[in-house]
């Protein structure tokens, strides 16, 4: 069928800030969906509120909206530009969620908006878990025994019906949001109370328990002709009980035979049919009994997903481009195989290697968290491994998780066998020490409820280590036969290094020596049936190189690997637009990266692509093959920073500010040197190597101090310590002393922070944007939300604030991007880091200013002047940005729910309007923060506070709020005549302030601990609030600005504007 | 480890890890690009005199079980694979693929670089090889040479080779679990299945439709099969080069309008050389279970199972059929029918077994129109058809 004419414009709903459960690989999906459909002709109006996307670069659409994702939003949005259709199955659950409301409301029909892609009794079917369950009963198919329950008593009737364990899970929410598997009554109703407040229905599923079952999904596609697909089939080495976004994962399914793979795809597509898809991308999930081979159906997703993109990488099978084609009436025999070209994408991708997904975590920064693994996804990012077997592909996946982990069995998880029973981060580790030490397969395969085909492989690669540490041969007698059988069976270099006990590059050279060096073989969609046409390259060890490099001038991009918190898609986001900056410039690009959900491994944004690990080892060897003419190290965050120098030490012709300033910037007493030397003012600080040496530092410095180790993003591990038994107790904690230094620094209390961002070439230095953080010092950078411009910063001191900043980029030789941060306490101008590369906040910048800072840099990079580029000024910013953090404390029962030094934000959204309030309002409602009009605020302040707070409760006062607070803040708010009423903190027994908040009488919550002093009602309130849902400010800085926010809100309603309306593009 | 070799015709030389039996063995080198079903692949008489290659990473992951059988015996002349599985994990699993094939006379081998292997067929055809497992492993310029003397697929006849030597009676069903239940008739209407090296799956499907299944050697004269007064024909999938199998030629168009005839794979290449068509040796053939191939008729496509070197001539003389299928990947003809004759064939394998199950229906449509037939028939004074 040809494409549709009848329509001209397409809205698509992006899926908002990066939460845990929904990535950055609807940004992926987004932007394939929009550079097809935009090829195609049609105009694009895309919303979404995530300044960090690629997608919402004015270029990927007519007009972009980056504004909150709520249905009055939305509304406003189309009313100004009256789309005809609206594609809501590229920006995950959030957008198909907003396209049900919008119809509800009446949106769509009111303004005969077709919804493509997807019907609204297929999106309610898929997700209402009641009606699936009856859909699936219907068709002969099994799902869990479970029911519907809208109440806690309810839950538990059922429960005691099905037997113990089971699983709770609630409806319409992401990654399984509140979910959680109960082996007793008491767990039931913990879990289940949480979920029906969760579930913005007030409803969840009490289901069997299939714990144990082997698990799988189906990736499947279909078109208005009825054309059906499977893209691929992907196993879970992780049973039923762990969700999937939480579950390493194979692909293709290696345990399957044919009569059980096509029974799933019969079953997969009958699910379609009666779920009534009627094109584009899903996914469906099953259980297998290991034992009998018993099929249930778990869910379907009918929308591109995050399984879909590891699917298209997987694969080389671009499902979200060919659903957005299939939604404007092609079908798929009508869209051509990008990779083959000559074959249609009516076909079943076939694989002749294996795909290892493994997730990312971050627990290490949530104290108190539930470690876990269960229903409810906790993973912050994953990486991707393409290896020619299983066990190539596991090793080159862990090595690839930047966690200083080398290989399978590199690191050991000492654990009982029983401890391999409970799901966690460290299960992996502990199986590689099980069977270190001895453990049986089987034992093994039982304890985890891993199939024994794949325990039998991890035992190989065991068994292989534990043969080298037995005999431990000198490195001259490893044989080139010798190391092609490791290499072949994943052993990097490093761990090999560790398991001779010598050094990485020593490893390299003798292997090299040897002529043992990888091939890249491509993805082809086909097993190499037809001649693949596109460069997206993995290594391994065997026969015939296929990458075929060209003898064009050529850059190599090293992406930023997995996500985490403190290094996300902003970064890919700078890859990306340096890799598109290099193009402009007639240079052949060649992206390196292993993280799935980004845009920058999809193999239609570099001219080549090698979905490789970031490590010294494989960057070196794609180095070998291709001889490009520069590398670029400082766009994806700090891993490939990481390797930089064992890239330099071997010659790599690295672009941009050398890695030498790099180092300078990070090695404390050297920039201490060199800020002395250029005049410009640091807090107090110093560098210990020892914990005395770091308890003297303190007590000279004088507290309170900011703590954290050296060569972090994120500021891991960074801590405020107000006295030196805090200090010691986080040292002793955090910190093993390895030769790395301990960064001191004074805290500078009631401080201003500012960052900058700027661009310099050699010769000039250009600022591209001075955000102002609304959260005072001590919060991290990445945690505060912040505004541009700057709105209660004098002149004068951004005036030194600048020169400052042209003071730092001459003197660091910057040829591209850096980041200054800086803090004004008493009229002081303190410069707290600075970083020589792209930094967090650049795509915000770039949003804010129209200029895109990432690709000049990569210009920069390539030897361009910024005179040459014409950005030669700072940019005026008209209007104001506020960029706000989002924090994934709801995934987090248990976790004190605080802002400090540590970042704990996964995603940021952004809110623009040309007055502060209205932006900070925007910001906040992007965040999910509704700020109320009207109603209660409940005010709890540390004593250090007490001062400031009386102006906010005062202005809330005003603005007719009722204020509520304990006995010592109502005393004090009292003493300036502020009525406020008096609520019982919850150690003075009910009804207390909890009790107020579940019964949905606390419309703001202003609540502000401070160090040692918080105490146990805080948590509990801040935690509370999050369930709950009640937005709640834990700084008074911010509070004020949602004070600006409120009056603006209640002046005034909110207007919606077009980026390149705004721009004037 | 046992050390294997594998020489082709153009001296090329892979080297491997043997399994599976001892010796020498040659064959037609092909590659198939099923990720599952190996043991349905092993045991198609299809591919007998042909060294297969598997281009999915593992194989034997999951064993061998008694049911997912396409024939009674092994009948690839070698097996090529990348990884053979150490361990089998399926709950229907009996034995591995290692001692199958040992048990079975047929060397495998491991550790072969099999995707250089399928880019040099690609690139150079079909060719034929020596496969060889053990001592003779390490004369790989004594192997080429062999492979070299080995006969050419074109013009050779090896239906002779896989066909049954007596007719029989048909009745096993499918397993429900695997495909939806049918109506099953034991009195339903007779078909004859000529057996040029079916496949059991055929069989079943036929079966499970309420067809009583008579299968014949591939020699038995069409007049024979007519005496046995049946409602339909089936012509099965087999070896080799269709053009050279002349007695089964003859005794299709012998069928022609008597009967309806249904053919699959060597089947359809058959009806189309007794439709008056050519057929012709393909490059490297279609071998995997991710073909899209298009029914011209409803415009839909199928993802189908493949297995086949030769192709029939798209512009031959085809006597008045139409081409009702077409494979998108390279167009070639992959379904005929002939209206007036009340023949239609498909070149490839709607029994999957291994592959999809996208295109089931031709069994039903060829049950329709036996069925179609026999209500005629049995109409008071109506001829034969």
């Amino acid at each position: 069928m040809p494409k549709r004419t009848d329509l001209q414009t397409i809205l698509i709903i992006g899926s908002g800030p990066i939460v845990i459960g929904q990535g950055c690989e609807f940004d992926y999906s987004g932007v394939q969906a929009c550079k097809a459909l935009r090829r195609q002709g049609y105009r694009i109006v895309l919303v979404n509120s995530n300044p960090a996307t690629i997608m919402t670069d004015p270029e990927f659409a007519d007009a972009t909206y980056i504004e909150p994702l709520t249905p009055d939003i939305l509304e406003r949005i189309i009313e100004q530009e009256r789309p005809d259709a609206l594609l809501p199955t590229v920006g995950g659950q959030t957008a198909l969620n907003l396209a049900l409301a919008l119809h509800e409301r009446g949106t769509l029909d009111a303004h005969q908006i077709e919804l493509i892609g997807a019907s609204l009794p297929s999106i309610r079917l898929a997700e209402d878990r009641q009606l699936f369950k009856d859909a699936m009963t219907e068709i002969g198919l099994k799902s869990p025994a479970s029911e519907v329950v809208q109440s806690i008593e309810d839950a538990v009737r059922v429960a005691g019906r099905l037997g113990y364990p089971v699983l709770v899970r609630p409806s319409f929410t992401l990654g399984g949001s509140g979910g959680g598997v109960a082996y007793t009554e008491a767990e039931l109703r913990e879990i289940a109370e949480r979920g029906l407040k969760l579930s913005p229905i007030g409803q969840i599923l009490v289901d069997l328990s299939l714990i144990g079952w082997k698990e799988y999904e189906l990736e499947v596609m279909r078109d208005a002709r009825g054309n059906f697909v499977v893209v691929c089939s992907i196993e879970n080495l992780d049973p039923m009980g762990v969700h999937t976004g939480d579950s390493i994962t194979v692909a293709p399914a290696q345990t399957l035979t044919d009569k059980e793979a096509q029974r799933l795809r019969d079953m997969a597509k009958a699910v379609l049919d009666r779920v009534g898809l009627a094109t584009g991308g899903a996914n469906v999930q099953f259980a297998i009994n290991p034992a009998d081979g018993e099929v249930y159906v778990i869910e379907m997703n009918p929308r591109v997903s995050r399984s879909s993109a590891l699917a298209s990488k997987a694969t080389g099978f671009p499902i979200a481009k060919i659903a957005a084609l299939l939604a404007i009436g092609f079908s798929l025999d009508e869209i051509p195989n990008d990779i083959t070209r000559i074959t249609p994408a009516s076909f079943e991708p076939s694989l002749d290697y294996v795909v290892v997904k493994i997730p990312r975590w971050n627990f290490e920064k949530f104290a108190g968290v539930d470690r876990v693994l269960g229903p409810q996804m906790k993973a912050v990012g994953e990486v991707m491994a393409i290896g020619r077997t299983f066990p190539e592909a596991l090793q080159k996946g862990i090595r690839a998780l930047d966690i200083g982990v080398d290989g399978f069995g590199s690191k050991l998880g000492e654990a009982p066998p029983e401890a391999l029973r409970v799901p966690t981060a460290q299960r992996l580790f502990q199986v590689a020490s099980a069977l270190a030490s001895g453990t049986p397969l089987a034992e093994v395969a039982q304890h985890t409820g891993f199939d024994p085909w794949f325990v039998r492989q991890m035992g190989d690669i065991i068994a292989r280590q534990e043969r080298l540490l037995r005999d431990r041969p000198a490195l001259d007698q490893l044989s080139a036969e010798d190391f092609r059988e490791l290499k072949r069976w994943g052993f990097s270099d490093a761990h090999l290094a560790g398991l001779l006990g010598v050094d990485e590059m020593r490893v390299r050279a003798r292997r090299r020596a040897l002529g043992v060096t990888p091939v890249y073989y491509r993805v082809d969609t086909c097993a190499a049936e037809f001649e693949a046409h596109t460069p997206y390259l993995y290594s391994t060890y065997e026969e015939d190189d296929e990458a075929a490099p060209t003898a064009q001038r050529k850059v190599v991009i090293l992406g930023g690997g997995p996500n985490r918190i403190g290094q996300g898609i902003e970064f890919d986001y700078c890859c990306v637009h340096a890799c598109f900056a290099l193009k402009e410039l007639g240079y052949e690009t060649i992206m390196v990266n292993c993280n799935p959900e980004t845009v920058s491994t999809d193999y239609d944004t570099a001219d080549r692509l090698y979905f490789e690990p970031l490590t010294a080892e494989d960057v070196l060897n794609i180095l070998d093959a291709e001889r490009p003419d520069g590398v670029l190290v400082q766009f994806g965050g700090q891993t490939p920073l990481n390797i930089a120098h064992a890239l330099a030490a071997a010659s790599a012709p690295i672009w941009g500010t050398s890695v030498e300033m790099i180092d300078l910037a990070e090695d404390r007493e050297r920039f201490h040197q060199l800020m002395v030397e250029l005049d410009i003012p640091q807090p107090p600080g110093a560098t210990a190597l020892s914990r005395d040496e770091a308890l003297a530092a303190a007590a000279d410095i004088g507290y309170p101090v900011l703590v954290r180790p050296s060569y972090v993003l994120g500021g891991r591990g960074m801590a405020l310590a107000f006295d030196a038994e805090m200090l010691a107790d986080w040292l002793d904690a955090q910190i093993t002393w390895d030769g790395r230094p301990v960064l001191i620094d004074r805290f500078l209390d009631d401080a201003f922070e500012v960052d900058v961002d700027a661009l310099a070439d050699g010769r000039q230095v250009v600022i591209g944007g001075i955000m102002q953080h609304i959260e005072e010092a001590g919060i991290h950078s990445g945690d505060s939300a912040c505004v541009l411009p700057p709105y209660k910063i004098s002149m004068y001191h951004l005036e030194i604030i600048r020169e400052y900043t042209q003071r730092i980029g001459r003197a660091l030789n910057v040829k591209g991007l850096f980041n200054v941060q800086y803090a004004i306490q008493d009229e002081v101008v303190y410069v707290l880091e600075v970083n020589p590369r792209a930094s967090r906040t650049v795509p915000f910048v770039s949003k804010a200013t129209g200029r895109p800072l990432a690709r000049y840099a990569a210009q920069i990079a390539a030897g361009r002047t910024l005179a040459e580029i014409g950005f030669t000024e700072e940019p005026r910013v008209d209007g104001f940005f506020v960029k706000e953090a989002v924090l994934p404390f709801q995934k987090f029962p248990g976790v004190d729910a605080r802002l400090g030094p540590e970042m704990r934000s996964t995603g940021e959204v952004m809110g623009h309007a040309s007055n502060f309030g209205h932006a900070f309002a925007k910001a906040e409602m992007a965040a999910s923060t509704h700020l109320p009009l009207e109603g209660t605020v409940f005010i709890s302040v540390n004593d250090f506070d007490k001062g400031a707070v009386l102006k906010i409760a005062r202005d809330l006062h005003r603005l007719g709020f009722r204020l509520l607070a304990t006995a010592g803040t109502a005393r004090w708010l009292g003493t300036v005549g502020l009525p406020a009423e008096v609520v019982n903190k919850v150690s003075e027994g009910s009804p207390h302030v909890l009790d107020m908040l579940r019964a949905g009488q606390i419309g703001l919550i202003i609540n502000t601990p401070r160090g040692g002093q918080a105490h146990q009602d805080g948590a509990r309130i801040r935690s509370a609030a999050h369930l709950y849902g009640v937005p709640i400010i834990t700084t008074l800085s911010a509070a004020a600005a949602a004070v600006q926010g409120i009056k603006a809100l209640k002046h005034k309603p909110l207007r919606v504007r077009s980026l390149q309306a705004h721009h004037g593009v | 480890m046992q050390q294997g070799c594998l020489a082709l015709e153009d001296g090329r030389i892979f080297t491997g890890v043997g399994f599976g039996a001892q010796g020498v063995q040659t064959g037609e080198l092909v590659f198939n690009t099923s990720m599952t079903g190996y043991q349905e692949i092993l045991t198609d008489p299809s591919y007998h005199r042909q060294i297969v290659t598997m281009t999915t990473a593992h194989v034997g992951n999951t064993g061998i079980n008694p049911q997912d059988v396409e024939s009674d015996r092994v009948w690839v002349a070698g097996f090529v694979v990348r990884a053979l599985s150490p361990v089998v994990s399926s709950w229907r699993s009996r034995r591995d693929l290692d001692g199958y094939l040992r048990e079975q006379g047929v060397i495998g081998l491991s550790e072969v670089a099999t995707r250089a292997l399928v880019r040099h067929i690609r690139s150079r055809g079909v060719m034929r090889a020596a496969i060889a497992h053990g001592e003779a492993a390490s004369d790989p310029a004594a192997l080429v040479e062999l492979a070299r003397s080995a006969p050419d697929m074109s013009g050779w006849n090896l239906v002779n080779d896989v066909t049954c030597a007596e007719p029989y009676h048909w009745t096993e069903r499918s397993d429900p679990q695997w495909y939806r239940r049918h109506r099953y008739d034991p009195a339903g209407p007779l078909v004859v299945a000529y057996d040029f090296g079916i496949k059991r799956n055929i069989l079943r499907l036929l079966t499970d439709r309420g067809l009583r299944v008579t299968v014949v050697p591939a020699q038995t004269p069409a007049a024979e099969v007519l005496a046995m007064n049946p409602a339909g024909v089936f012509l099965s999938n087999g070896p080799g080069d269709p053009a050279a199998v002349t007695y089964a030629i003859d005794n299709v168009k012998a069928l022609l309008g008597r009967v309806p005839i249904f053919g699959i794979c060597l089947g359809h290449q058959l009806l189309g050389l007794a439709l008056g068509g050519r057929t012709e040796k393909m490059r490297f053939g279609h071998r995997g279970g991710n073909q899209p191939v298009k029914n011209l008729l409803t415009g839909v496509v199928e993802i189908s199972s493949h297995n086949h070197g030769f192709a029939v001539t798209p512009d031959s003389d085809l006597g008045g059929a139409e081409i009702t299928h077409i494979n998108l990947n390279d167009q070639t003809v992959e379904g005929l029918r002939h209206e007036a004759l009340g023949a239609f064939s498909v070149q490839y394998h709607p029994e999957a077994s291994p592959g999809p199950h996208d295109s089931l229906y031709l069994f039903d449509e060829f049950v329709a129109r036996v069925k179609q037939t026999q209500l005629a028939a049995s109409r008071p004074g109506a001829d034969r058809p």
